[in-house]
């Protein structure tokens, strides 16, 4: 019964979602058609039931209803509970049900909460979200339905692949998913900004904090996925420029560029076109790492569906969707009138840097990720990694971290190199003393050089802005920038640390044998197996020290799951502030001994710790701008309260 | 008020100005994606492509085929195995120093990710292989070559 409750809300939300697109439309061109008021309703009431369908897919995972074809293929009736709740969405049909979910919600938070544009722009907006809805909608109900039946229902569920029984399993893809979706409201705002002719800086700040929050989400899903691999995959390492990553990192490089130039927008009123295209190319991309991951093409530990079918509907809703958005832009973005201007050498001339290099890098990323696809096309097989992407988003990420060494301190449309020469010139003598310093006393590659280099200049000045103001009246928007900066310093700090100085050792082991790895010892005690309640292993006893210190437990396992069957490496990871010591298990060799593999890796924890404070810095600028707002808006009121009653006196 | 900066710059002019830098930076980009393309992809080989048409030792590429049933043999080391990699027509010796996956056995299809040493042996840095619940050593004998590219693309799924 419940299944079929969540398939009936569903179809009515689809149902209201064509209501607000049909109301959005006649609304945008008439303000006073009827159907206009039901828009707003309309949103919120699709919200409320596409929520409780959600809902509905939940229960049935929690209570492992095995009647429910999705629950008899993905779930297990022993599963701890935890992953019986992410089991709902580590599937296709449960994950797109989510992605419906989160754009129903999204469109009923503008439609309950944003009333500071134009109510036109406000209709065309929530028209365009219903839009984009219905044909996910479409896509869930016509061919991935989650509610589908299995009739007779089978005595036990078929399980969750291993990889993806985690704690990271609950939180990974859920924030993913939020800031994916939510940049459907920076389409939905662009689409609306430009079918009501209606682009001002009052549009850049309507928009921002709602990028800003998926922002948020994007940079915390990527982070915590990056962990996740790390410590998953047993590889030791943390970027693997796999196409699924390269989906993730695609959306949050447009919506960087986004955010920066949203804030040229609202500040200044410059930079009009330039906005609401990263507004558009944001969601698409999106939807393009939607399609990768999803359509079956790439083969990944996310590709839960490989069905040509699924695969050429996602491709026609993005042609439809990204092509008639584009459309739109090229028709409209003539008619949008010039911004102001401004001199190279001022806040908006760094920010446009940082534009052209964050789209550079989308590019240069996007490239490396179809590439393999587009050569497929002419039956050739290559796979692109590492020794592409490296260098070549180097080549225009690191001039980006030198322009962000001065960009923050200059002043909005004009400014000059002599009034912040001497913060930048401190800035920039710190990070080449390390850079020189590093080059003489040790032999490592450029590209880390040059990243210690810039994230110590880089985390020097992000304070910079800080300086000579009253740190108690400074705007939380201000402090959020200065600790988003200092967040991407400390993560490209970790990044080039663990690159330059990570030691690795692969060694065949004696019980008993003690072996060195970089400032640590560690010894191999014992191998018991083990077991768990859907697994069996093999666990090495271990004990490490750091330095001589005192001896500390370690065990690493090699694990075999059996529902499905497979085996996953459970690393060992002993944590200090300056790094990690990283020991995975192998097999045992014919003369008994076993194969142990060991990293020391300084300072690659700053990595993760770094974004969750570029990630900190948005959640205090979002709460900045949103407090700023609330304050306007009462002092607004006030005011007008006062002129009403002193027309009143009069 | 104009001031000097910005003087004499009409909004169209620095709208152009900001177009053709935005267009100037992503071409600039796109060529340079296009031409590290070119050299950084690693190539998909078979043991008989790659006999006939050995790549540089500089040069990453992935080699894929069968693992010569009896070809695998553990190194002293206890860390490096030599195994050969089949298919059918050619054969191509394979060095790995590292942890081999589960699913790594012989008659079965393999992914190697390195390089083509001057000495014919290949040294891969990566081993990738996959097979189902229900598996058989697959006989290389009577299949063609797209039989045996196909098979082996399989183990990357």
């Amino acid at each position: 019964m419940i299944p079929e409750i969540g398939l009936a809300a569903l179809w009515l939300s689809a149902a209201l979602a064509a209501l607000q697109l049909i109301g959005g439309l006649l609304g945008a061109g008439e303000k006073s058609h009827p159907l206009a008021a039901l828009v707003r309703p309309a949103a919120l009431l699709q919200a409320g039931l596409c929520g409780l369908a959600f809902l509905c897919l939940l229960y049935s995972f929690i209570v492992t209803d095995l009647s429910v074809l999705l629950v008899a293929n993905n779930s297990h009736s022993m599963k701890p509970m935890v992953f019986k709740i992410a089991g709902a969405w580590s599937n296709h049909e449960g994950s797109m049900l989510m992605w419906v979910t989160i754009m129903a919600v999204a469109g009923g938070a503008i439609a309950l909460i944003e009333r500071r544009l134009p109510e036109r722009t406000m209709l065309a907006t929530l028209g365009a979200q219903a839009f984009v809805g219905l044909g996910f909608y479409a896509f869930l109900l016509i061919s991935s339905n989650p509610f589908e039946r299995l009739n007779p229902a089978p005595p036990e569920g078929s399980g969750l692949n291993p990889l993806l029984q985690d704690v990271a399993a609950a939180y990974h893809p859920t924030t993913l998913y939020v800031g994916y979706v939510g940049l459907s409201v920076a389409f939905s705002f662009a689409v609306g900004a430009l079918l009501t002719r209606n682009v001002t800086p009052d549009f850049a700040r309507v928009m921002r904090p709602w990028v800003l929050g998926a922002w948020i989400f994007l940079t915390i899903g990527i982070t915590a996925g990056s962990y996740w691999a790390y410590y998953e995959l047993g590889w030791g390492g943390w970027w693997f420029w796999d196409p699924v990553e390269n989906a993730s990192l695609m959306p949050w490089l447009a919506a960087t560029a986004l955010l920066h130039s949203a804030s040229v927008l609202a500040a200044r009123d410059a930079l009009r076109t330039w906005t609401i295209m990263l507004g558009v190319v944001a969601f698409s991309m999106s939807m393009v790492g939607t399609f990768l991951v999803r359509s079956g093409i790439l083969t990944s530990v996310h590709a839960f569906a490989v069905d040509p079918e699924r695969g050429s509907f996602i491709l026609a809703l993005l042609a439809i969707n990204i092509g008639g958005a584009l459309a739109l832009f090229a028709t409209r973005a003539g008619t949008v009138a010039e911004g102001e201007r401004f001199s190279p050498m001022s806040r908006e001339g760094a920010l446009v840097v940082n534009n052209v290099m964050l789209s550079a890098i989308l590019g240069i990323v996007l490239l490396g990720t179809l590439y393999p696809l587009l050569t497929e096309a002419f039956g050739v097989k290559v796979s692109v990694g590492p020794p592409y992407f490296d260098p070549v988003s180097a080549i225009f990420f690191f001039p980006m971290m030198a322009v962000l060494v001065i960009g923050p301190l200059l002043r909005w449309r004009k400014d000059s190199f002599a009034r912040v020469k001497w913060p930048v010139l401190i800035a920039a003598a710190l990070g080449l003393a390390v850079l020189i310093g590093t080059a003489v006393l040790t032999d490592i590659a450029v590209l880390a050089l040059l990243g210690l280099g810039l994230s110590i200049a880089v985390a020097v000045s992000s304070f910079m802005p800080l300086r000579g103001r009253s740190l108690r009246r400074l705007p939380l928007a201000v402090w959020g920038m200065c600790i988003g900066h200092f967040g991407l310093a400390v993560a490209l700090f970790g990044m080039s640390a663990d690159s330059a100085f990570q030691q690795e050792r692969l060694i065949a082991s004696d019980i008993g044998d003690v072996v060195d790895i970089g400032p640590w010892q560690v010894r191999l005690d014992a191998v018991k197996p083990a077991a768990g309640p859907n697994w069996v292993a093999m666990e090495a006893e271990m004990q490490v020290a750091y330095e001589g210190g005192k001896w500390r437990d370690a065990r690493p396992q090699d694990r075999h799951f059996w529902a499905p069957p497979q085996e996953t490496s459970e690393v060992a990871l002993i944590t200090r502030w300056n790094g990690q010591l990283y020991v995975a298990m192998g097999n045992q060799v014919q003369d008994g001994r076993w194969q142990l593999r060991l990293w020391w890796k300084p300072f690659v924890t700053w990595i993760w710790y770094g974004g969750l404070l570029i990630a900190l810095g948005g959640v205090l600028a979002l709460v900045g701008r949103v407090v700023s707002d609330l304050r306007r808006r009462s002092a607004a009121g006030k005011l007008a309260e006062r002129r009403e009653e002193q027309e009143a006196r009069a | 008020m104009t001031d000097s900066a910005t003087r004499g710059l009409k909004p169209k002019h620095q709208r152009l100005v900001l177009l053709s830098l935005a267009l100037v930076a992503l071409i600039g980009a796109g060529l340079l994606a296009a031409w590290a393309l070119r050299n950084q992809a690693s190539y998909f080989y078979l043991p008989s492509e790659i006999v006939a048409h050995a790549p540089g030792p500089d040069q990453g590429v992935r080699l894929g085929g069968m693992v010569e049933m009896g070809s695998i043999k553990e190194q002293p080391d206890g860390t490096t195995i030599h195994f050969v990699v089949e298919d059918g027509t050619a054969k191509v010796p394979v060095s790995f120093t590292g942890i081999v996956p589960a699913l790594f056995v012989e008659g079965s299809g393999v992914v190697a990710d390195g390089r083509m040493g001057a000495d014919g042996v290949f040294v891969a840095e990566e081993l990738l292989a996959k097979h189902d619940e229900n598996y058989v050593p697959k006989e290389l004998e009577g299949m063609s070559q797209e039989q045996v590219r196909r098979q082996v693309e399989a183990t990357l799924e």
